[in-house]
């Protein structure tokens, strides 16, 4: 009876310890959501846990964020910085990767090895230097340099995830094929780009997160400010408005809005690249 | 074709790659520890200084490093604090939250709620916070939820204060980094073969010292790996305090990849921020010389 009473104890302890763990992690981002629906005079009224007495919500916050502060047009420049800052690290990684996994040719090994080190290099380390070639080849008039800002900085990773990937495809189809005169460049897009899809999708979503939250690179490298994307518009938003929450709170859902739809419907590629990336 | 022609054009698979890398990363790497030896104003060499810089960082420059006041303060040491608090609390809170999900049924909602803010910006994520923490007890969550119990409370400007800036940045990023933690605990938790846990709770063992005698040991490894991507988030920490602080109140919650940021692109001084960007990356070698040996061992397994 006493040894019954105990696991239920014990279990209570679990259940209420899980849940109250939950509660906190998801209650600020609630409350944040709660409070870019209610008008603004509401949220200087009340805390966003009244919200639920009074029961007045408004999509006027949204409206008023993406049109008169014109966020509508950074939420384009994002997609227009992310789309690029993906695709080229990806597939210039991916023709590398598969140098390094698949081919011969002097010092290969050697390059690799600096590809590895270079995972943890502090971009901090690069940014006047690199500002300064890129403004001198005017590439900070245009996303151009920012692309190549994100490729460069994804690169090691891309090259490091995908090489390990692709070493450990089975070396016989890929002599197989070779003997059949296929061709290195006709391999890579036909037999090892397929076969990597599962490890191709993990860098993608994890590299499309990465440029669309990052606020730092684009401080530096986008200089129009017809250009910026939403990280940078909502920082200077807050140093503008530092206690607007009807505003800085629609905001943030507006730049949250593409990364929940990735979580909540790519969870498990999401998973797998985090858990690739965690020498990053 | 001959073989040594091949192996040329082999080079052009990996040419592109190599061409931004040293365009982007290796040639302004050397360029900014050149710079570091220069005023660099204005972000171009001006005037070699030798060692100037460092010496001033380490010894002259109290939001850097103030060795004048106990406990000492300065970014280098915001940076220790973020070293031991942020690692040790992300570490062991993945750890407990993955050890208990493990027991229930409802562990992947737990887990999916836990990692859901890896998935969204500093930027957003340092407005919830900033909200979270607002000094209105009208607005601010904490404020409010410590009025509630207390209702003599004094509402505190959590971000405000010299003496709690850093404790509260540093929570906002723990709530983001818990999650995966627990992920990658997790993953190495459900590979501890159930037969050892299971003979030692035949044998009579508690929970208790099965988690410390068995899975504690087993997961030596992962733990180890982890806390080492932990240490180099904590050195690039920079989104956070941006947002969130400003570096302020008076400095207060400086970190290195923000004083970094602020003295080359804010105040000019390219050769100053460069000194502080090779401190970053000279407490980032023996990180980076670890990974190398642990790819080198595993590429001798293959």
């Amino acid at each position: 009876m006493s040894a019954r009473l105990s696991r239920l104890v014990t279990s209570s302890f679990l259940h209420f310890t899980l849940i109250a763990i939950a509660l906190v992690w998801l209650v600020p981002t609630v409350g944040l959501f709660v409070t870019s629906w209610r008008p603004r005079p509401d949220i200087f009224g009340s805390g966003w846990w009244m919200a639920f007495a009074t029961l007045r919500f408004t999509a006027e916050n949204y409206l008023e964020v993406l049109t008169s502060q014109g966020l509508s047009r950074n939420f384009f420049n994002s997609f227009a910085i992310t789309i690029p800052g993906t695709a080229l690290p990806v597939l210039i990684g991916a023709l590398a990767a598969y140098g390094f996994a698949w081919l011969k040719f002097p010092g290969r090994d050697w390059v690799f090895l600096i590809v590895v080190g270079l995972l943890v290099i502090p971009i901090q380390m690069t940014f006047v230097p690199a500002l300064q070639l890129a403004n001198g080849l005017k590439l900070t008039r245009s996303l151009l340099a920012i692309w190549m800002a994100h490729t460069a900085y994804g690169l090691p990773f891309s090259i490091f995830l995908l090489r390990n990937f692709f070493a450990a495809l089975p070396r016989d189809l890929i002599e197989a094929a070779k003997m059949d005169g296929a061709s290195d460049l006709s391999v890579f897009w036909r037999i090892v780009l397929p076969l990597s899809v599962p490890a191709i999708a993990s860098l993608t979503i994890f590299q499309y997160l990465w440029v669309w939250n990052d606020l730092l690179t684009a401080l530096i490298f986008v200089q129009d400010p017809n250009l910026l994307p939403m990280t940078v518009s909502i920082a200077k938003l807050l140093s503008t408005y530092g206690t607007e929450w009807h505003l800085l709170s629609a905001a943030s859902f507006i730049l949250m809005f593409v990364p929940l739809i990735i979580f909540f419907s790519l969870q498990r590629y999401f998973v797998q690249g985090i858990l690739a990336g965690s020498v990053k | 074709m001959t073989s040594s022609r091949n192996n040329l054009l082999n080079w052009l698979f990996v040419l592109p790659s190599l061409a931004l890398l040293g365009f982007f990363v290796v040639y302004p790497t050397l360029w900014t520890i050149r710079m570091s030896f220069d005023t660099g104003l204005g972000l171009r060499l001006k005037k070699f200084v030798g060692l100037e810089n460092y010496i001033r960082l380490l010894t002259r420059d109290q939001f850097f490093l103030d060795l004048s006041k106990f406990p000492p303060t300065g970014a280098l040491v915001n940076n220790v604090i973020w070293l031991l608090l942020f690692t040790s609390l992300t570490v062991s809170l993945g750890l407990i939250i993955a050890v208990l999900a493990d027991r229930v049924r409802y562990e992947a909602v737990v887990k999916a709620v836990v990692f859901l803010p890896m998935a969204i910006s500093f930027t957003a994520a340092g407005i919830i916070w900033l909200f979270v923490y607002s000094p209105d007890a009208n607005t601010g969550l904490l404020n409010a939820a410590i009025t509630a119990i207390d209702p003599a409370w004094k509402s505190v400007a959590w971000v405000g204060r010299v003496e709690t800036v850093t404790y509260s940045v540093i929570l906002a990023a723990v709530w983001m980094w818990v999650g995966f933690a627990t992920v990658v605990l997790s993953a190495a938790l459900k590979s501890i073969p159930q037969e050892i846990t299971e003979a030692a709770r035949v044998d009579g063992a508690t929970e208790w010292s099965i988690f410390w005698r068995i899975t504690l040991p087993m997961l030596s490894s992962p733990i180890a790996v982890l806390t080492t991507t932990m240490v180099i988030n904590v050195l690039k920490v920079f989104d956070l305090i941006y947002i969130m602080t400003r570096g302020g109140p008076r400095g207060a919650s400086r970190v290195i990849a923000y004083t970094m940021y602020t003295e080359t692109f804010e105040a000019g001084k390219g050769g100053y921020g460069s000194a502080v960007a090779v401190i970053m990356l000279l407490l980032i070698v023996p990180v980076m010389i670890m990974n190398l040996r642990r790819f080198r061992a595993e590429e001798a397994e293959r």
